[in-house]
């Protein structure tokens, strides 16, 4: 039986963007089918208007055989659908009890029976094999527990058809793993899944089928065993895609970042990094990896003058940067994507060429003596749209409109056109296509050859192993490996030194700092 | 300088800090209500002015105070429920459409004042009901305390309970976390199928109630007349108790009662012939001074959760 069919699905949003353009999508019940395809194909928009959450302008949807009209989240409820969305949709100061049972509480007289809505949740996540502590505050979890809560929220209400898009963006590999088992187990009990990612690894792992979805059209649907990750990515994209990057030799030169045991402890007395020296030379790219919370986050921060109060030494080309601000930094050739491109890299309201000239506004030939200069601000924006092949109306529409990936496509603009000596690069292609991660990584090797110095940070270890120099592996606020070339290393290896079971010796990480 | 410390430890202090506290528990309440789900309410002050001119007026025409409170909490509600429709479906800033509301209700009364009574200044002239004060017996016979905390307005004791009431609303029941939910993140509680819509109208009626018990209190207990512009900024000294307080309506309580005894001590002061266009502004000072500590202190407390 057909779980979910949807027909000729057009979605015109009020602004005029066509998201949909006559998608057909069917799903068998009890599969696992992966929805991929390009940032900006339609996959979210098409499920939201599954979930009732987005109206389509024409088309017909059935769930389980019957036709239904799903005109808000509740009858989608109802319906059996759930759907985990790419951004949390939980409220933080609740907790995760709270959050479950929102919109269902379970009541005694006028008084919420908290003690039964505990229960509740704990007899969910312990049928489902997803355990959440029950009365925490969402506010403290990490990601992977808060995507559980998510996922049993669908599933606390009735759902049989579980939707998540890019589920994983923000998990660590281990996250994931426990993800897909958990998935595997729910699909057994005959629960129906959709699946989006990016990652045609985790698809081609987890799904039974998939189909492609290109520029708001269904391109085709496949059986996941009988199609390979290079013919997927081609059908998303429409033309080759290179899956593996070629890196270049790398010739580097003077060093141009220099950490020198660095400290710092937070405001709530955890020490978050202990002793990290390293140094990044002109033309190479130094990769930095490590399970996220391990104190990248606070590092990154630190380093881009985002956070203040550490000990130890920062050197940016010879000069002292210690916790120097942002804006101070930036004039002295650094250049930063955040990892958090729609909370720190971009202001969602303003304009493309705003945005892209956002940090050399001031500066010749953007403004005169006394006012901008729209021209010339135009001509700029004009062409770094066409570079970096940014999918946009033009330089006046609001980044807000834009897709995940062309939203990053906007940062990655502006921070390779501003002439930086030194580039950190956090996450730099965290839940973007395969088309536009393969734009991005190979800007960051031109960048490196063009002597820029980079530090890369990512979760993703494809990612460090195919573009870094040598590596740095953080654990636990410290550095616990260090490899000065990356050749022969494997993901596994690098996994053991992220979840600090190995160790390098005290003498070799001192390494990482080249004088 | 003596009279004042004796004015300031006699139990009537305590009483008449209680009662100037009345209208700003209320208002605060107001404030809180819909702050929790994410709508502030600036007309609160426009709303108090409006219930407390109805209540006179309806008082009198009908011979009785309780029609009167009626009317005025009535006529306030009538007025969260326009900035409702203004905010919600009509999508106006919410700010701007909180601001018209007051001025409206300024000058709403004002002329309407006129025509009934032919002053622009006050209803002195309108024969008008007050509520009554209750006296408790049982709280009357305990010793000092008695006289502080009997014998109040019925209004006054309303004000309190409705602290409790409201605190029982926002952290133990179904529409509490609703609203919680909807003030902290509209997306997530549409996402389980809650209509933010409906949550924040109804927030905004529940508002809209207590700023009408306010603004009744004022002309129908505090004084027994209306007179214009009457609120006095007590609406938007309810907006910063709230602030005070947080998500708590004990807190916010706290708040309303700190702005009540810098309003008390500034009568007090008048005895003493300081000049009351100083004393005014004492509760004033008072906002801006408690509203800097706050403000401050919660930007550190924002830094560590970073
Ligand atoms: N609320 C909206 N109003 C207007 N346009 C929108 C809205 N939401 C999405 N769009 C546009 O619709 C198109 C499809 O967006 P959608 O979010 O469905 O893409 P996606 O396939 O999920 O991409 P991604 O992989 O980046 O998440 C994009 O061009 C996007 O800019
Ligand atoms: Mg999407």
């Amino acid at each position: 039986m057909k779980a979910v069919e949807m027909h000729n699905i057009v979605k015109i949003y009020p602004n005029g963007v066509v998201a949909n353009r006559g998608v057909d999508f069917e799903v068998e019940e009890g599969e696992i089918h992966a929805l991929v395809g390009e940032n900006g194909a339609g996959k979210t928009t098409l499920m939201k208007i599954l979930f009732g959450i987005e109206y389509p302008t024409s088309g017909e949807i059935r769930v389980f055989g019957k036709k239904v009209h799903i005109t808000n989240p509740h009858v989608a409820i109802s319906l059996g659908i759930g759907m985990v969305h790419q951004h949390f949709m939980l409220v933080p100061s609740l907790t995760v009890a709270e959050n479950m049972i929102l919109g269902m509480e379970p009541t005694k007289f006028t008084s919420i029976d908290y003690q039964r809505a505990v229960k509740m949740v704990e007899e969910a996540a312990e049928k489902y094999g997803l355990p959440v502590p029950a009365k925490e505050k969402v506010l403290d979890l990490p990601v992977g527990i808060k995507q559980r809560v998510e996922i049993l929220k669908a599933l606390i209400r009735g759902a049989k058809i579980l939707i998540l898009d890019e589920p994983t963006a923000v998990l660590t590999p281990q996250e994931t793993g426990e993800l897909f088992q958990a998935l595997r187990n729910l699909a057994k009990s005959g629960m129906t899944i959709i699946f989006i990612s990016h990652k045609l690894k985790e698809v081609k792992e987890i799904s039974d089928r998939l189909t492609i979805l290109r520029n708001g059209k269904n391109v085709g649907t496949f059986v996941t065993s009988e199609i390979s990750e290079e013919e997927i990515s081609r059908r998303m994209v429409g033309r080759e895609v290179e899956l593996v990057i070629e890196r270049t030799e790398s010739k580097p030169r003077d060093v141009v970042l220099r950490v020198e045991n660095l400290e710092y402890t937070r405001e709530d007395g955890v020490k978050v990094l202990n002793r990290i020296s390293f140094s990044v030379r002109s033309g190479e790219i130094l990769g930095v990896a490590g399970v996220e919370g391990n104190g990248q986050r606070e590092l990154v921060e630190i380093l881009t003058g985002l956070r203040f109060g550490a000990m130890g030494k920062v050197i940016l080309n010879g000069e002292n940067i210690t916790n120097q601000p942002s804006h101070i930094l930036r004039r002295k050739e650094m250049a930063h994507i955040p990892e958090d491109r729609v909370e720190l890299g971009v202001a969602l309201k303003a304009t493309i060429a705003e945005n892209l000239i956002s940090d050399r506004y001031y500066k010749d030939p953007f403004c005169g003596r006394m006012v901008m200069k729209p021209q010339k601000i135009r001509e700029f924006a004009e062409q770094a749209i066409k570079n970096f092949n940014i999918r946009a109306d033009g330089p006046d529409s609001p980044v807000m409109m834009l897709s995940g990936g062309n939203i990053q496509k906007v940062l990655v603009a502006r921070e390779f056109t501003s002439d930086a000596k030194l580039l950190i690069a956090d996450q730099p292609t965290r839940g973007i296509d395969v088309g536009s991660t393969e734009f991005v990584r190979k800007k960051l090797i031109e960048a490196k050859d063009e002597g820029v110095a980079v530090l890369l940070v990512s979760a993703d270890l494809q990612e460090i192993l195919q573009l870094s120099d040598r590596i740095i592996v953080m654990y636990r606020g410290e550095i616990v490996g260090y490899f000065p070339k990356n050749e022969g290393l494997t993901e596994e290896e690098l996994g053991y030194y992220m979840l600090g079971v190995r160790r390098h010796e005290e003498s070799r990480i001192k390494e990482a700092l080249i004088s | 300088m003596n009279s004042v410390l004796r004015g300031i430890l006699s139990t009537q202090f305590v009483y008449s800090i209680l009662r100037v506290s009345t209208p700003l528990i209320f208002a605060t309440l107001g404030a809180l209500l819909s702050d929790v789900s994410g709508v502030i309410n600036i007309a609160l002050e426009g709303m108090m002015l409006m219930s407390a001119f109805w209540g006179v007026m309806v008082s009198a025409w009908t011979g009785s105070a309780w029609m009167g409170l009626l009317a005025g909490v009535v006529s306030s509600i009538l007025l969260a429920l326009a900035l409702a429709y203004f905010h919600l479906n009509l999508k106006t800033d919410l700010i701007l459409a909180g601001i018209a509301l007051n001025i409206f209700s300024s000058g709403f009364t004002v002329s309407l004042l006129f025509m009934i009574s032919g002053d622009k200044g006050s209803s002195a002239s309108v024969k008008s009901y007050v509520l009554p004060r209750l006296n408790i017996p049982f709280l009357g016979k305990i010793p000092i305390l008695g006289d502080m905390i009997n014998n109040h307005h019925v209004l006054t004791y309303l004000a309190f309970l409705s602290v409790f009431l409201v605190q029982y609303l926002i952290y133990k029941t179904p529409l509490g976390l609703k609203m919680k939910a909807v003030g902290e993140n509209p997306d997530a509680a549409q996402s389980v199928g809650v209509s933010v819509i409906r949550v924040k109208y109804i927030a905004l009626i529940l508002s809209g109630l207590m700023a009408g018990l306010g603004g009744a209190f004022l002309s129908m207990g505090y004084v027994s007349w209306f007179a214009r512009d009457m609120t006095n900024g007590r609406g938007f000294i309810g907006l910063a108790a709230q602030a005070l307080g947080g998500h708590s309506a004990i807190g916010g309580m706290l708040g309303a009662l700190l702005f009540g005894f810098a309003e008390a001590l500034s009568y007090t002061l008048q005895a003493i012939q300081l000049p009351s266009e100083i004393t005014n502004m004492l509760p004033f000072i008072f906002t801006i001074v408690a509203l800097i500590i706050y403000a401050r202190s919660r930007l550190s407390k924002l830094h560590a959760l970073r």
